[in-house]
């Protein structure tokens, strides 16, 4: 117990002094997505589903929230506010459509309702095509912070990050948890003792889309950039290969993976294509060597060596 | 009168294809009584169970509950109206521990299921209840052990308490003997007496021998339809029976 709050401490300590170590704008590109993996682990490590579609979530709401502060003149809150509730409400419709589906069929219906968001996007004007939304304002949050000011914005990410995290965690470990981990480890007998299980894995949906739709609107702020390459299924893919590779089903593995995965596609950037194929490659170990990611595997060595 | 019995079906019948898993079943479980639904493999049995807890949908025909008609019901309203059944291989959520598996019966009670902001301590106050439901069923000792790790015997009473913490009016055992040795027959078969007290209890079985002077009405199946029924002594006779039974490996 101890130990645990000592090592929380400790990162918290170096979240918070990271800026001024390493470039901001990666640190923040690394927590957005950190932020979008721990919503899918919701779901993929903590309920037993895989989407395959939420790409859509993150990147709609990114288109949400730029048009909303560039057309509109909204403030980064209620910027951040459109794009959250916009998710949402996409999270219900994907997932009524998608629940009653099991395993690859669940998968498959949203990735395919995930392309017909895609095409739209492509399609409508406000997204300005392949453009995208460029130079999105940042404005000053709640009418005091100036997001412009990168060490600011920096902490209002982190700050976002700490809360998605947490109403994750708290999701987790709740009387709501219970019985997803019940409907996860067997969902027949779940069914059997009068639990309506679609509701509960519907409602594990909406929330988990909600918060890569939050993910989504703050990574806009931070590039001032909504663009295609958000809603493509490559995002949907590329959130997997963060869970996977970090660990499902444990608390801090999608951050690892997320950062893991972006410290590649940052420093390797000049490789080209061979990132997609460095990613491919890590995805084959990953899937085949180490099942439990690099959180999993790491707490599975600390039980072992504490055991003997 | 319909009060005297639970479960009343009517016609049911089980199509898949052409292949008629179960026909024309017309069977009446009568309240407080020790039912057993027995027949040899592929007899219909395990389809039958699931038509009347509604993990199936029936092709034609009617199912009462207590004189309701259930037909339609999805099996999580079943299980709320107090008919909880158990399952061929044991249900048990494998990596919670022993107390957590009893304490997620028991928090739908609680109507608190859906709150994700709520802390799950707020579950503690259920802890009591499911460490008696554990001792009367003689894990006690494993409370905090992972379902996972428990032996085969321990893993079905743990279902068994897990049932139990819904207070069900009526318990439908799907093979709750399948695969044990002698001690934990007797260890199982002492449990269902036991939990039977008050209740009605309708149980899958394979086997003649051991449903014998556990229950106080047996109806054989044969070929999904029904061949016999009556208590172990008449069916145990019954020509049909004996020839369905030795048509069969069983011996």
């Amino acid at each position: 117990m101890l130990q645990r709050r000592i090592w929380g401490t400790v990162l918290v300590a170096a979240a918070l002094a990271a800026p001024y170590a390493v470039y901001p704008v990666f640190l923040m590109k690394a927590l957005c997505f950190g932020l979008f993996a721990v919503a899918f682990n919701l779901l993929l490590g903590y309920t037993g589903l895989l989407s395959f579609g939420h790409a859509a979530f993150f990147g709609f709401a990114a288109y949400v929230t730029g048009h909303a502060m560039k057309e509109w003149g909204a403030t980064p809150e209620l910027g951040i506010l459109a794009g959250v509730a916009v998710a949402a409400a996409m999270g219900l419709v994907f997932g009524v459509l998608a629940i009653r589906r099991l395993g690859i069929y669940f998968a498959m219906v949203t990735l395919a309702l995930a392309q017909m968001v895609y095409f739209f996007c492509v399609q409508a004007p406000f997204t300005h095509g392949e453009d995208g939304i460029q130079a999105i304002p940042r404005g000053k949050l709640f009418g005091l912070l100036p997001l412009d000011d990168m060490y600011v914005l920096y902490y209002v990410v982190l700050a976002v990050f700490g809360i998605g995290v947490w109403i994750v965690w708290r999701a987790i470990h709740s009387p709501f948890g219970q019985v997803l981990a019940a409907i996860r480890e067997n969902e027949p007998r779940a069914i059997s003792l009068g639990y309506r299980t679609e509701r509960f894995k519907l409602a594990a949906f909406v929330l988990s889309a909600t918060l890569a739709g939050l993910a989504g609107s703050v990574k806009t702020l931070v590039f001032q950039l909504a663009s295609l390459t958000d809603v493509q299924w490559h995002t949907s893919g590329e959130v997997v290969l963060m869970t996977l590779l970090g660990g499902m089903g444990t608390a801090l593995g999608p951050v690892v993976g997320a950062f893991v995965v972006t410290t590649i596609e940052n420093y390797l950037a000049d490789i080209g294509a061979w990132v997609t194929i460095i990613q491919g490659v890590i995805f084959v170990l990953v899937v085949t060597l180490f099942r439990r990611g690099i959180v999993g595997e790491a707490l599975a060595f600390i039980e072992r060596s504490r055991r003997r | 009168m319909t009060d005297d019995w639970i479960i009343q079906t009517q016609d049911l019948t089980k199509e898949f294809k052409g292949f008629f898993a179960v026909r024309e079943v017309g069977l009446k479980v009568r309240r407080g009584t020790i039912h057993a639904l027995i027949g040899p493999n592929g007899a219909g049995k395990t389809t039958c169970f699931n038509l009347i807890t509604k993990f199936l949908q029936p092709s034609k025909g009617r199912i009462l509950y207590n004189g309701r008609d259930i037909t339609r019901a999805d099996p999580a309203s079943v299980a709320r109206a107090g008919m909880v059944r158990s399952f061929q291989i044991s249900a048990v959520f494998p990596h919670m521990t022993v107390l957590e598996n009893i304490r997620v019966a028991l928090q739908r009670g609680l109507g608190t299921s859906f709150h994700f902001w709520r802390s799950d301590q707020s579950l503690d106050v259920l802890n009591g209840r499911a460490r008696e439901l554990a001792a009367a069923v003689g894990i006690a000792d494993f409370v905090e052990t992972p379902a996972v790790e428990l032996s085969y015997g321990r893993k079905r009473a743990l279902e068994i308490a897990t049932t139990l913490a819904l207070e069900p009016e009526m318990l439908l055992l799907d093979e709750p003997m399948a695969g044990m040795g002698r001690e934990d027959i007797d260890r199982i078969a002492r449990l269902i007496r036991e939990v039977a007290k008050g209740r009605t209890v309708l149980m899958v079985e394979h086997n003649l021998a051991v449903v014998a002077d556990l229950s106080d009405t047996i109806t054989v199946l044969a070929r999904g339809q029904i061949l016999a029924e009556g208590d172990y002594h008449s069916v145990s006779r019954d020509p049909q029976v004996i020839e369905a039974y030795m048509g069969t490996a069983h011996g």
